[in-house]
């Protein structure tokens, strides 16, 4: 099922969604990653972030223009999962994967394909720049999304996690036999 | 041969490897999204599709994390050169971050300061092979984290399986990489000749011997997929570079590359 959605996210927004649903999504989302997390933590939030997506990428700009905006691995990020969606943060943007657990019943994990840096950047559009001092790509960007995807929703707040039916399916398969 | 010209040169193979992947390439994630079957899994190569024509018909990076710059450089023995190869590359790579652009993603390993320009202490990394002739061949492979940082260095016992351990590791940090990918396995040596030659086994692909056909469909019936999501295609190729070790030891080195292995090279004469 395809999903076009608009900022802020709505609790009925994230219940609509299960895992392999496709999403498109408009209006301002904010990227962060292992800088931006650890200072959200020390000293707080410079933007409200209740109903918000979270973007793991950190872009390449010149000027005013977003050049190249791909996903960055979320798994960097796992250890501030509980406390960005205590933040009120209910979509979480990049690749890879978290654990899903976190997710249950409050907010959903969209996979952008990663490496697509060049299309992200077509649909993303600079509004400001928070926590500047930490660099390009470590920075706070306030973006805004024009339509950003198509993005699998890779964990939902169901239960549904896509990464885990993997690993399952993985485990179960018989043992690799000698090359 | 002059210094602008090496210099030219070194801004020159960046914009392209960032831009546009080697045709071989390409032909294979076409090939991967012709033979998928999982939807989801077809999104994401058809984006990945799309992601490169933008790419390349419009000059602009693949992907924004445009990469650690490494080079290979294939230096004529009857080279005569009066000045620094080492100062020329990142005098280029300085020049490539500000016209390319490159996200400057350079930083001391401790204090986290960012360079701003793509160079460091032992960076841009310099793989010297000395060739005959008299000409400089420069070739760039930019080299992103999210697959640089799943990869590892085993060392296993004399008695250990190698292949075992490769696809145990592989099953357990592809999804993370960027896949499908391309892997460089480097098998023997010491411990980090292996990772050095992992690193070769990348520059050499994709592999057609056996073992390597062998290795990559056994990847591919993991069924990670493209992007961890699940899928038939993991991995769109394999090499396997050895070298002999001392009989107590068995160092294997995996050497992850995302979908998009981007280089590209240029002759100077």
């Amino acid at each position: 099922m395809e999903h076009k959605l608009k900022m802020p996210l709505s609790v009925q927004d994230i219940e609509s969604l299960h895992v392999g649903d496709v999403v498109f999504l408009c209006g301002t989302l904010f990227t962060a990653r292992d800088k931006a997390h650890a200072l959200l933590k020390s000293k707080g939030s410079p933007v409200e972030l209740k109903g918000a997506a979270l973007y793991h990428c950190g872009p390449l700009i010149r000027g005013q223009k977003v050049i190249s905006a791909g996903p960055t691995t979320s798994g960097r990020m796992d250890r501030y999962t509980h406390f960005i969606l205590d933040l009120g943060v209910r979509a979480i943007i990049g690749k890879g994967g978290l654990p899903g657990k976190p997710f249950r019943g409050r907010a959903v994990y969209l996979a952008y394909p990663g490496g697509c840096g060049a299309v992200a950047a077509k649909q993303l559009k600079i509004r400001e720049v928070h926590l500047k001092e930490l660099g390009m790509a470590e920075a706070l960007w306030e973006f805004e999304a024009l339509d950003l995807g198509p993005m699998v929703v890779a964990i939902d707040s169901h239960g549904g996690d896509l990464y885990e039916e993997v690993r399952r399916s993985i485990e179960n398969k018989p043992k690799p036999t000698k090359c | 041969m002059r210094k602008s010209e090496v210099i030219e040169a070194t801004v020159r193979v960046l914009r392209e490897a960032e831009t546009s992947l080697p045709p071989w390439v390409q032909t294979l994630i076409e090939q991967a999204f012709e033979l998928e079957t999982n939807q989801v899994a077809r999104s994401q190569l058809q984006l990945i599709l799309q992601n490169i024509h933008i790419a390349q018909s419009e000059s602009l990076p693949m992907c924004q994390d445009t990469g650690l710059l490494i080079f290979n450089l294939q230096k004529g023995r009857d080279l005569d050169i009066d000045f620094d190869l080492r100062d020329a590359i990142a005098e280029g790579v300085r020049r490539a971050t500000l016209e390319v652009p490159l996200r400057p993603n350079v930083v001391d390993p401790l204090s986290r300061k960012n360079s701003g320009d793509n160079t460091g202490v032992m960076l841009p990394d310099l793989i010297v092979d000395e060739v005959y002739g008299d000409g400089l061949r420069i070739t760039a492979f930019p080299k992103g984290a999210g697959s640089e940082n799943m990869s590892l260095v085993g060392m296993l016992n004399p008695a250990d399986d190698p292949f075992d351990f490769i696809l145990q590791k592989i099953a357990e940090r592809a999804a993370n990489a960027c896949p499908p990918l391309f892997l460089g396995i480097g098998i023997g040596g010491t411990f980090d000749l292996a990772a050095r030659l992992a690193k070769r086994a990348l520059f050499n692909m994709p592999g057609s011997s056996e073992q390597e056909l062998d290795l990559l469909r056994k990847i591919n019936s993991l069924g990670i997929g493209p992007m961890g999501l699940g899928g038939d295609i993991t991995a769109l190729g394999v090499r396997i570079k050895k070298a002999s070790c001392h009989t107590a030891s068995l160092p294997v080195a995996i050497n992850f590359q995302c979908w998009a292995h981007r280089c590209a090279s240029k002759v100077v004469r």
